[in-house]
């Protein structure tokens, strides 16, 4: 009679039935699995969030030399003092971002709504031959022809002008933007738009009334897009832009940092990271999905 | 006749051409008209600009003054361009030493984020987040951390003692790399690991419970299922993620300005200096020839990889 309730409820860890075994096996390696991503995203974060903290020392105590891990008081300071470097200040060159992002975002929404469209459903002469040369800008980065870019742009008196990085910009967002939307437009079922057709609706008020709202989360996406690769995009900012006045947010943070307004306070330049990073943390944070879909489909299938 | 009334009469012929055009040509006009603008805008500014660097390589360029036609000096100039060659190679040490980081470590995000478990779409969304972030500013945000003085780096490692002393992080040639290296995996593993992730998850579940019953571990499934299923995806990860580095200019102009003694300066840096900074556009021109015969052998060996599923 001892033996029998022996083999059947064992004592210990190895009494355990094999299930169950699996089971805190499992448990465990989950707790390891979170531990682990707890550290990285602590890292990760790290950055962004000491810059944060950075901006809001008191300007004396952001040059602090060993620097400290926290703030001891919270201040705006820092921001008030970058709206004085320059000419115009950070909000001039905030300005000048917002203005070529925003110009960029509407010439690639307007330009590639059209062109997807036309590509997606119209036959005309030379179609895929002038499909495959806008894809074709894929293939060459604009670092290649910045040179003959600012010459032209030089000629038509478009350097220091925004519209002029603008008009760049758009350009090279168009392989994407019509990849993008001729997908999404092919995606759109052809019987809602032969009824509309047939009810002597014209192609252009068609797009807009009816199309535009079937293909919004394509237009959603080329936004973002257009939005922060222009708010970012520093290379050709610095080259076409020799004003200063004239320049966008990245490169007049390199003015700050580079002490050309006094000495390098260093505060200011984490006050400008944070106001350069905040809209595009935003948007991405607010359509996060779209992003991630476009990065997806554009960059496995084009 | 009037100008208003001649403008009106070729606005009533137009009308009427058009009305006369059947409904296939008029479609065929219309389709036309769509693609126009984006036609009009990539002759513009891509075509006729690839077109002129062409153009430009075999001429002496300068800003101001006259240009001439120098044949292929700029070319043979190039060859014997000490600093050029050493763009070339730095670029080239650059993008093998910084595939491999982004490569794995995105690799090992992707797997941790692999499956739908509880916050993990948090974990997914602070691991992207560096990748909005424009390489210009996050380069500025990381010359202020690695700073001898201000930055929080030495900061910590003295604190921790690891150091006695706070370092120069960007005084030489070897530690120079590495931080530039860990600041660029910070700021762009996020994209490697959400190309890979996508790749884990279009693979069934079955074939790794098949596995499972057959007693395979983790490693023998990595390798027998996981790699070969993600040929492509691991494939387009690696291209992209190389064809960025090639291109590399922000972090060095930003970061290390080209330094120390020169050693981090880029082929897109090396172009910028001469074309903008002394004003040699011909020859930067010839330079940016050679560059984009290295991204279009790239971009070639893309699209064959990635041809070859369908």
């Amino acid at each position: 009679m001892t033996a029998a309730p022996l083999r059947e409820r064992p004592a210990g860890i190895s009494g355990l039935t094999q299930q169950q075994k699996r089971r805190i096996r499992r448990q465990a390696l989950l707790a390891i699995k979170y531990f682990l991503l707890t550290v990285l995203a602590i890292l990760f974060l790290f950055p962004i969030a000491w810059s944060l903290l950075n901006s809001l020392k008191v300007p004396s105590e952001a040059l602090a030399i060993p620097p400290t891990y926290l703030p001891t008081r919270i201040v705006f300071d820092s921001y008030t003092k970058l709206t004085s470097f320059g000419n115009y200040g950070v909000v001039g060159h905030v300005g000048n971002s917002a203005i070529v992002a925003l110009m960029t975002v509407f010439g690639s929404l307007v330009l590639s709504t059209l062109g997807g469209y036309g590509f997606a459903r119209f036959n005309f002469p030379g179609k895929n031959a002038l499909f495959i040369m806008v894809l074709s800008t894929l293939m060459i980065p604009f670092q290649s022809i910045l040179i003959p870019l600012f010459v032209m742009l030089v000629r038509f008196e478009l350097n220091d002008t925004l519209v002029g990085l603008a008009l760049v910009y758009i350009t090279f967002q168009l392989p994407f933007g019509i990849f993008l939307m001729r997908n999404s437009f092919l995606a759109v079922p052809r019987e809602i738009e032969e009824a509309a057709l047939l009810d002597g609706c014209s192609s252009l008020s068609l797009l807009y009334r009816m199309m535009l709202r079937l293909v919004l989360p394509g237009i959603v996406t080329v936004a973002i897009y257009a939005f922060i690769n222009s708010w970012n995009e520093f290379l050709a900012a610095l080259i076409f832009m020799s004003d200063q006045d004239k320049f966008t947010l990245p490169v007049f943070l390199t003015l700050v940092r580079s002490g050309i307004y006094g000495t390098v306070d260093w505060g200011a330049l984490q006050a400008g990271i944070i106001v350069a990073i905040f809209p595009c943390l935003v948007v991405f944070l607010l359509l996060q999905r779209y992003y991630i879909n476009g990065l997806i489909g554009g960059a496995v299938n084009n | 006749m009037s100008a208003a009334a001649r403008e009106k009469d070729i606005a009533l012929r137009m009308t009427l051409r058009l009305e006369s055009l059947s409904w296939e040509q008029r479609r065929k006009l219309t389709g036309l008209l769509f693609v126009l603008p984006t036609v009009l805008f990539v002759t513009v500014f891509f075509i006729i600009p690839l077109a002129m660097t062409v153009f430009m390589s075999f001429h002496d360029w300068p800003l101001i003054g006259e240009q001439s036609w120098i044949g292929t000096t700029n070319y043979t100039e190039l060859a014997k361009d000490r600093q050029y060659l050493k763009s070339l190679d730095f670029t080239f040490r650059y993008t093998i030493l910084v595939t491999p980081p982004i490569f794995i470590l995105g690799f090992i995000l992707a797997s941790l984020v692999r499956h739908n478990i509880r916050f993990i779409g948090i974990f997914r969304t602070i691991f992207f987040l560096p990748v909005v972030i424009g390489l210009g500013v996050s380069s500025l945000l990381w010359i202020w951390m690695l700073d001898q003085r201000v930055g929080i780096f030495n900061k910590i490692l003295l604190d921790l003692h690891l150091i006695a002393k706070p370092q120069l992080f960007l005084a030489k040639p070897t530690t120079a790399m590495n931080v530039i290296i860990l600041s660029v995996v910070w700021k762009t593993v996020g994209f490697t690991m959400i190309l890979l992730l996508a790749g884990l998850q279009s693979i069934p579940d079955e074939l790794y419970e098949s596995a499972d019953v057959d007693g395979a571990g983790y490693f023998r499934k990595l390798l027998y299922i996981t790699l070969p299923l993600m040929r492509r995806t691991i494939a387009l990860a690696l291209i992209l993620s190389v064809i960025g580095s090639v291109l590399a200019f922000d972090q060095f102009y930003i970061i290390t300005r080209g330094g120390p003694r020169n050693s981090t300066i880029s082929i897109v840096y090396w172009i910028f200096n001469n074309s903008f900074t002394y004003w040699k556009m011909g020859y930067g021109a010839a330079m940016s020839i050679v560059l984009l015969g290295i991204l279009v052998a790239l971009t070639s060996v893309q699209y064959y990889v990635l041809r070859e599923r369908y």
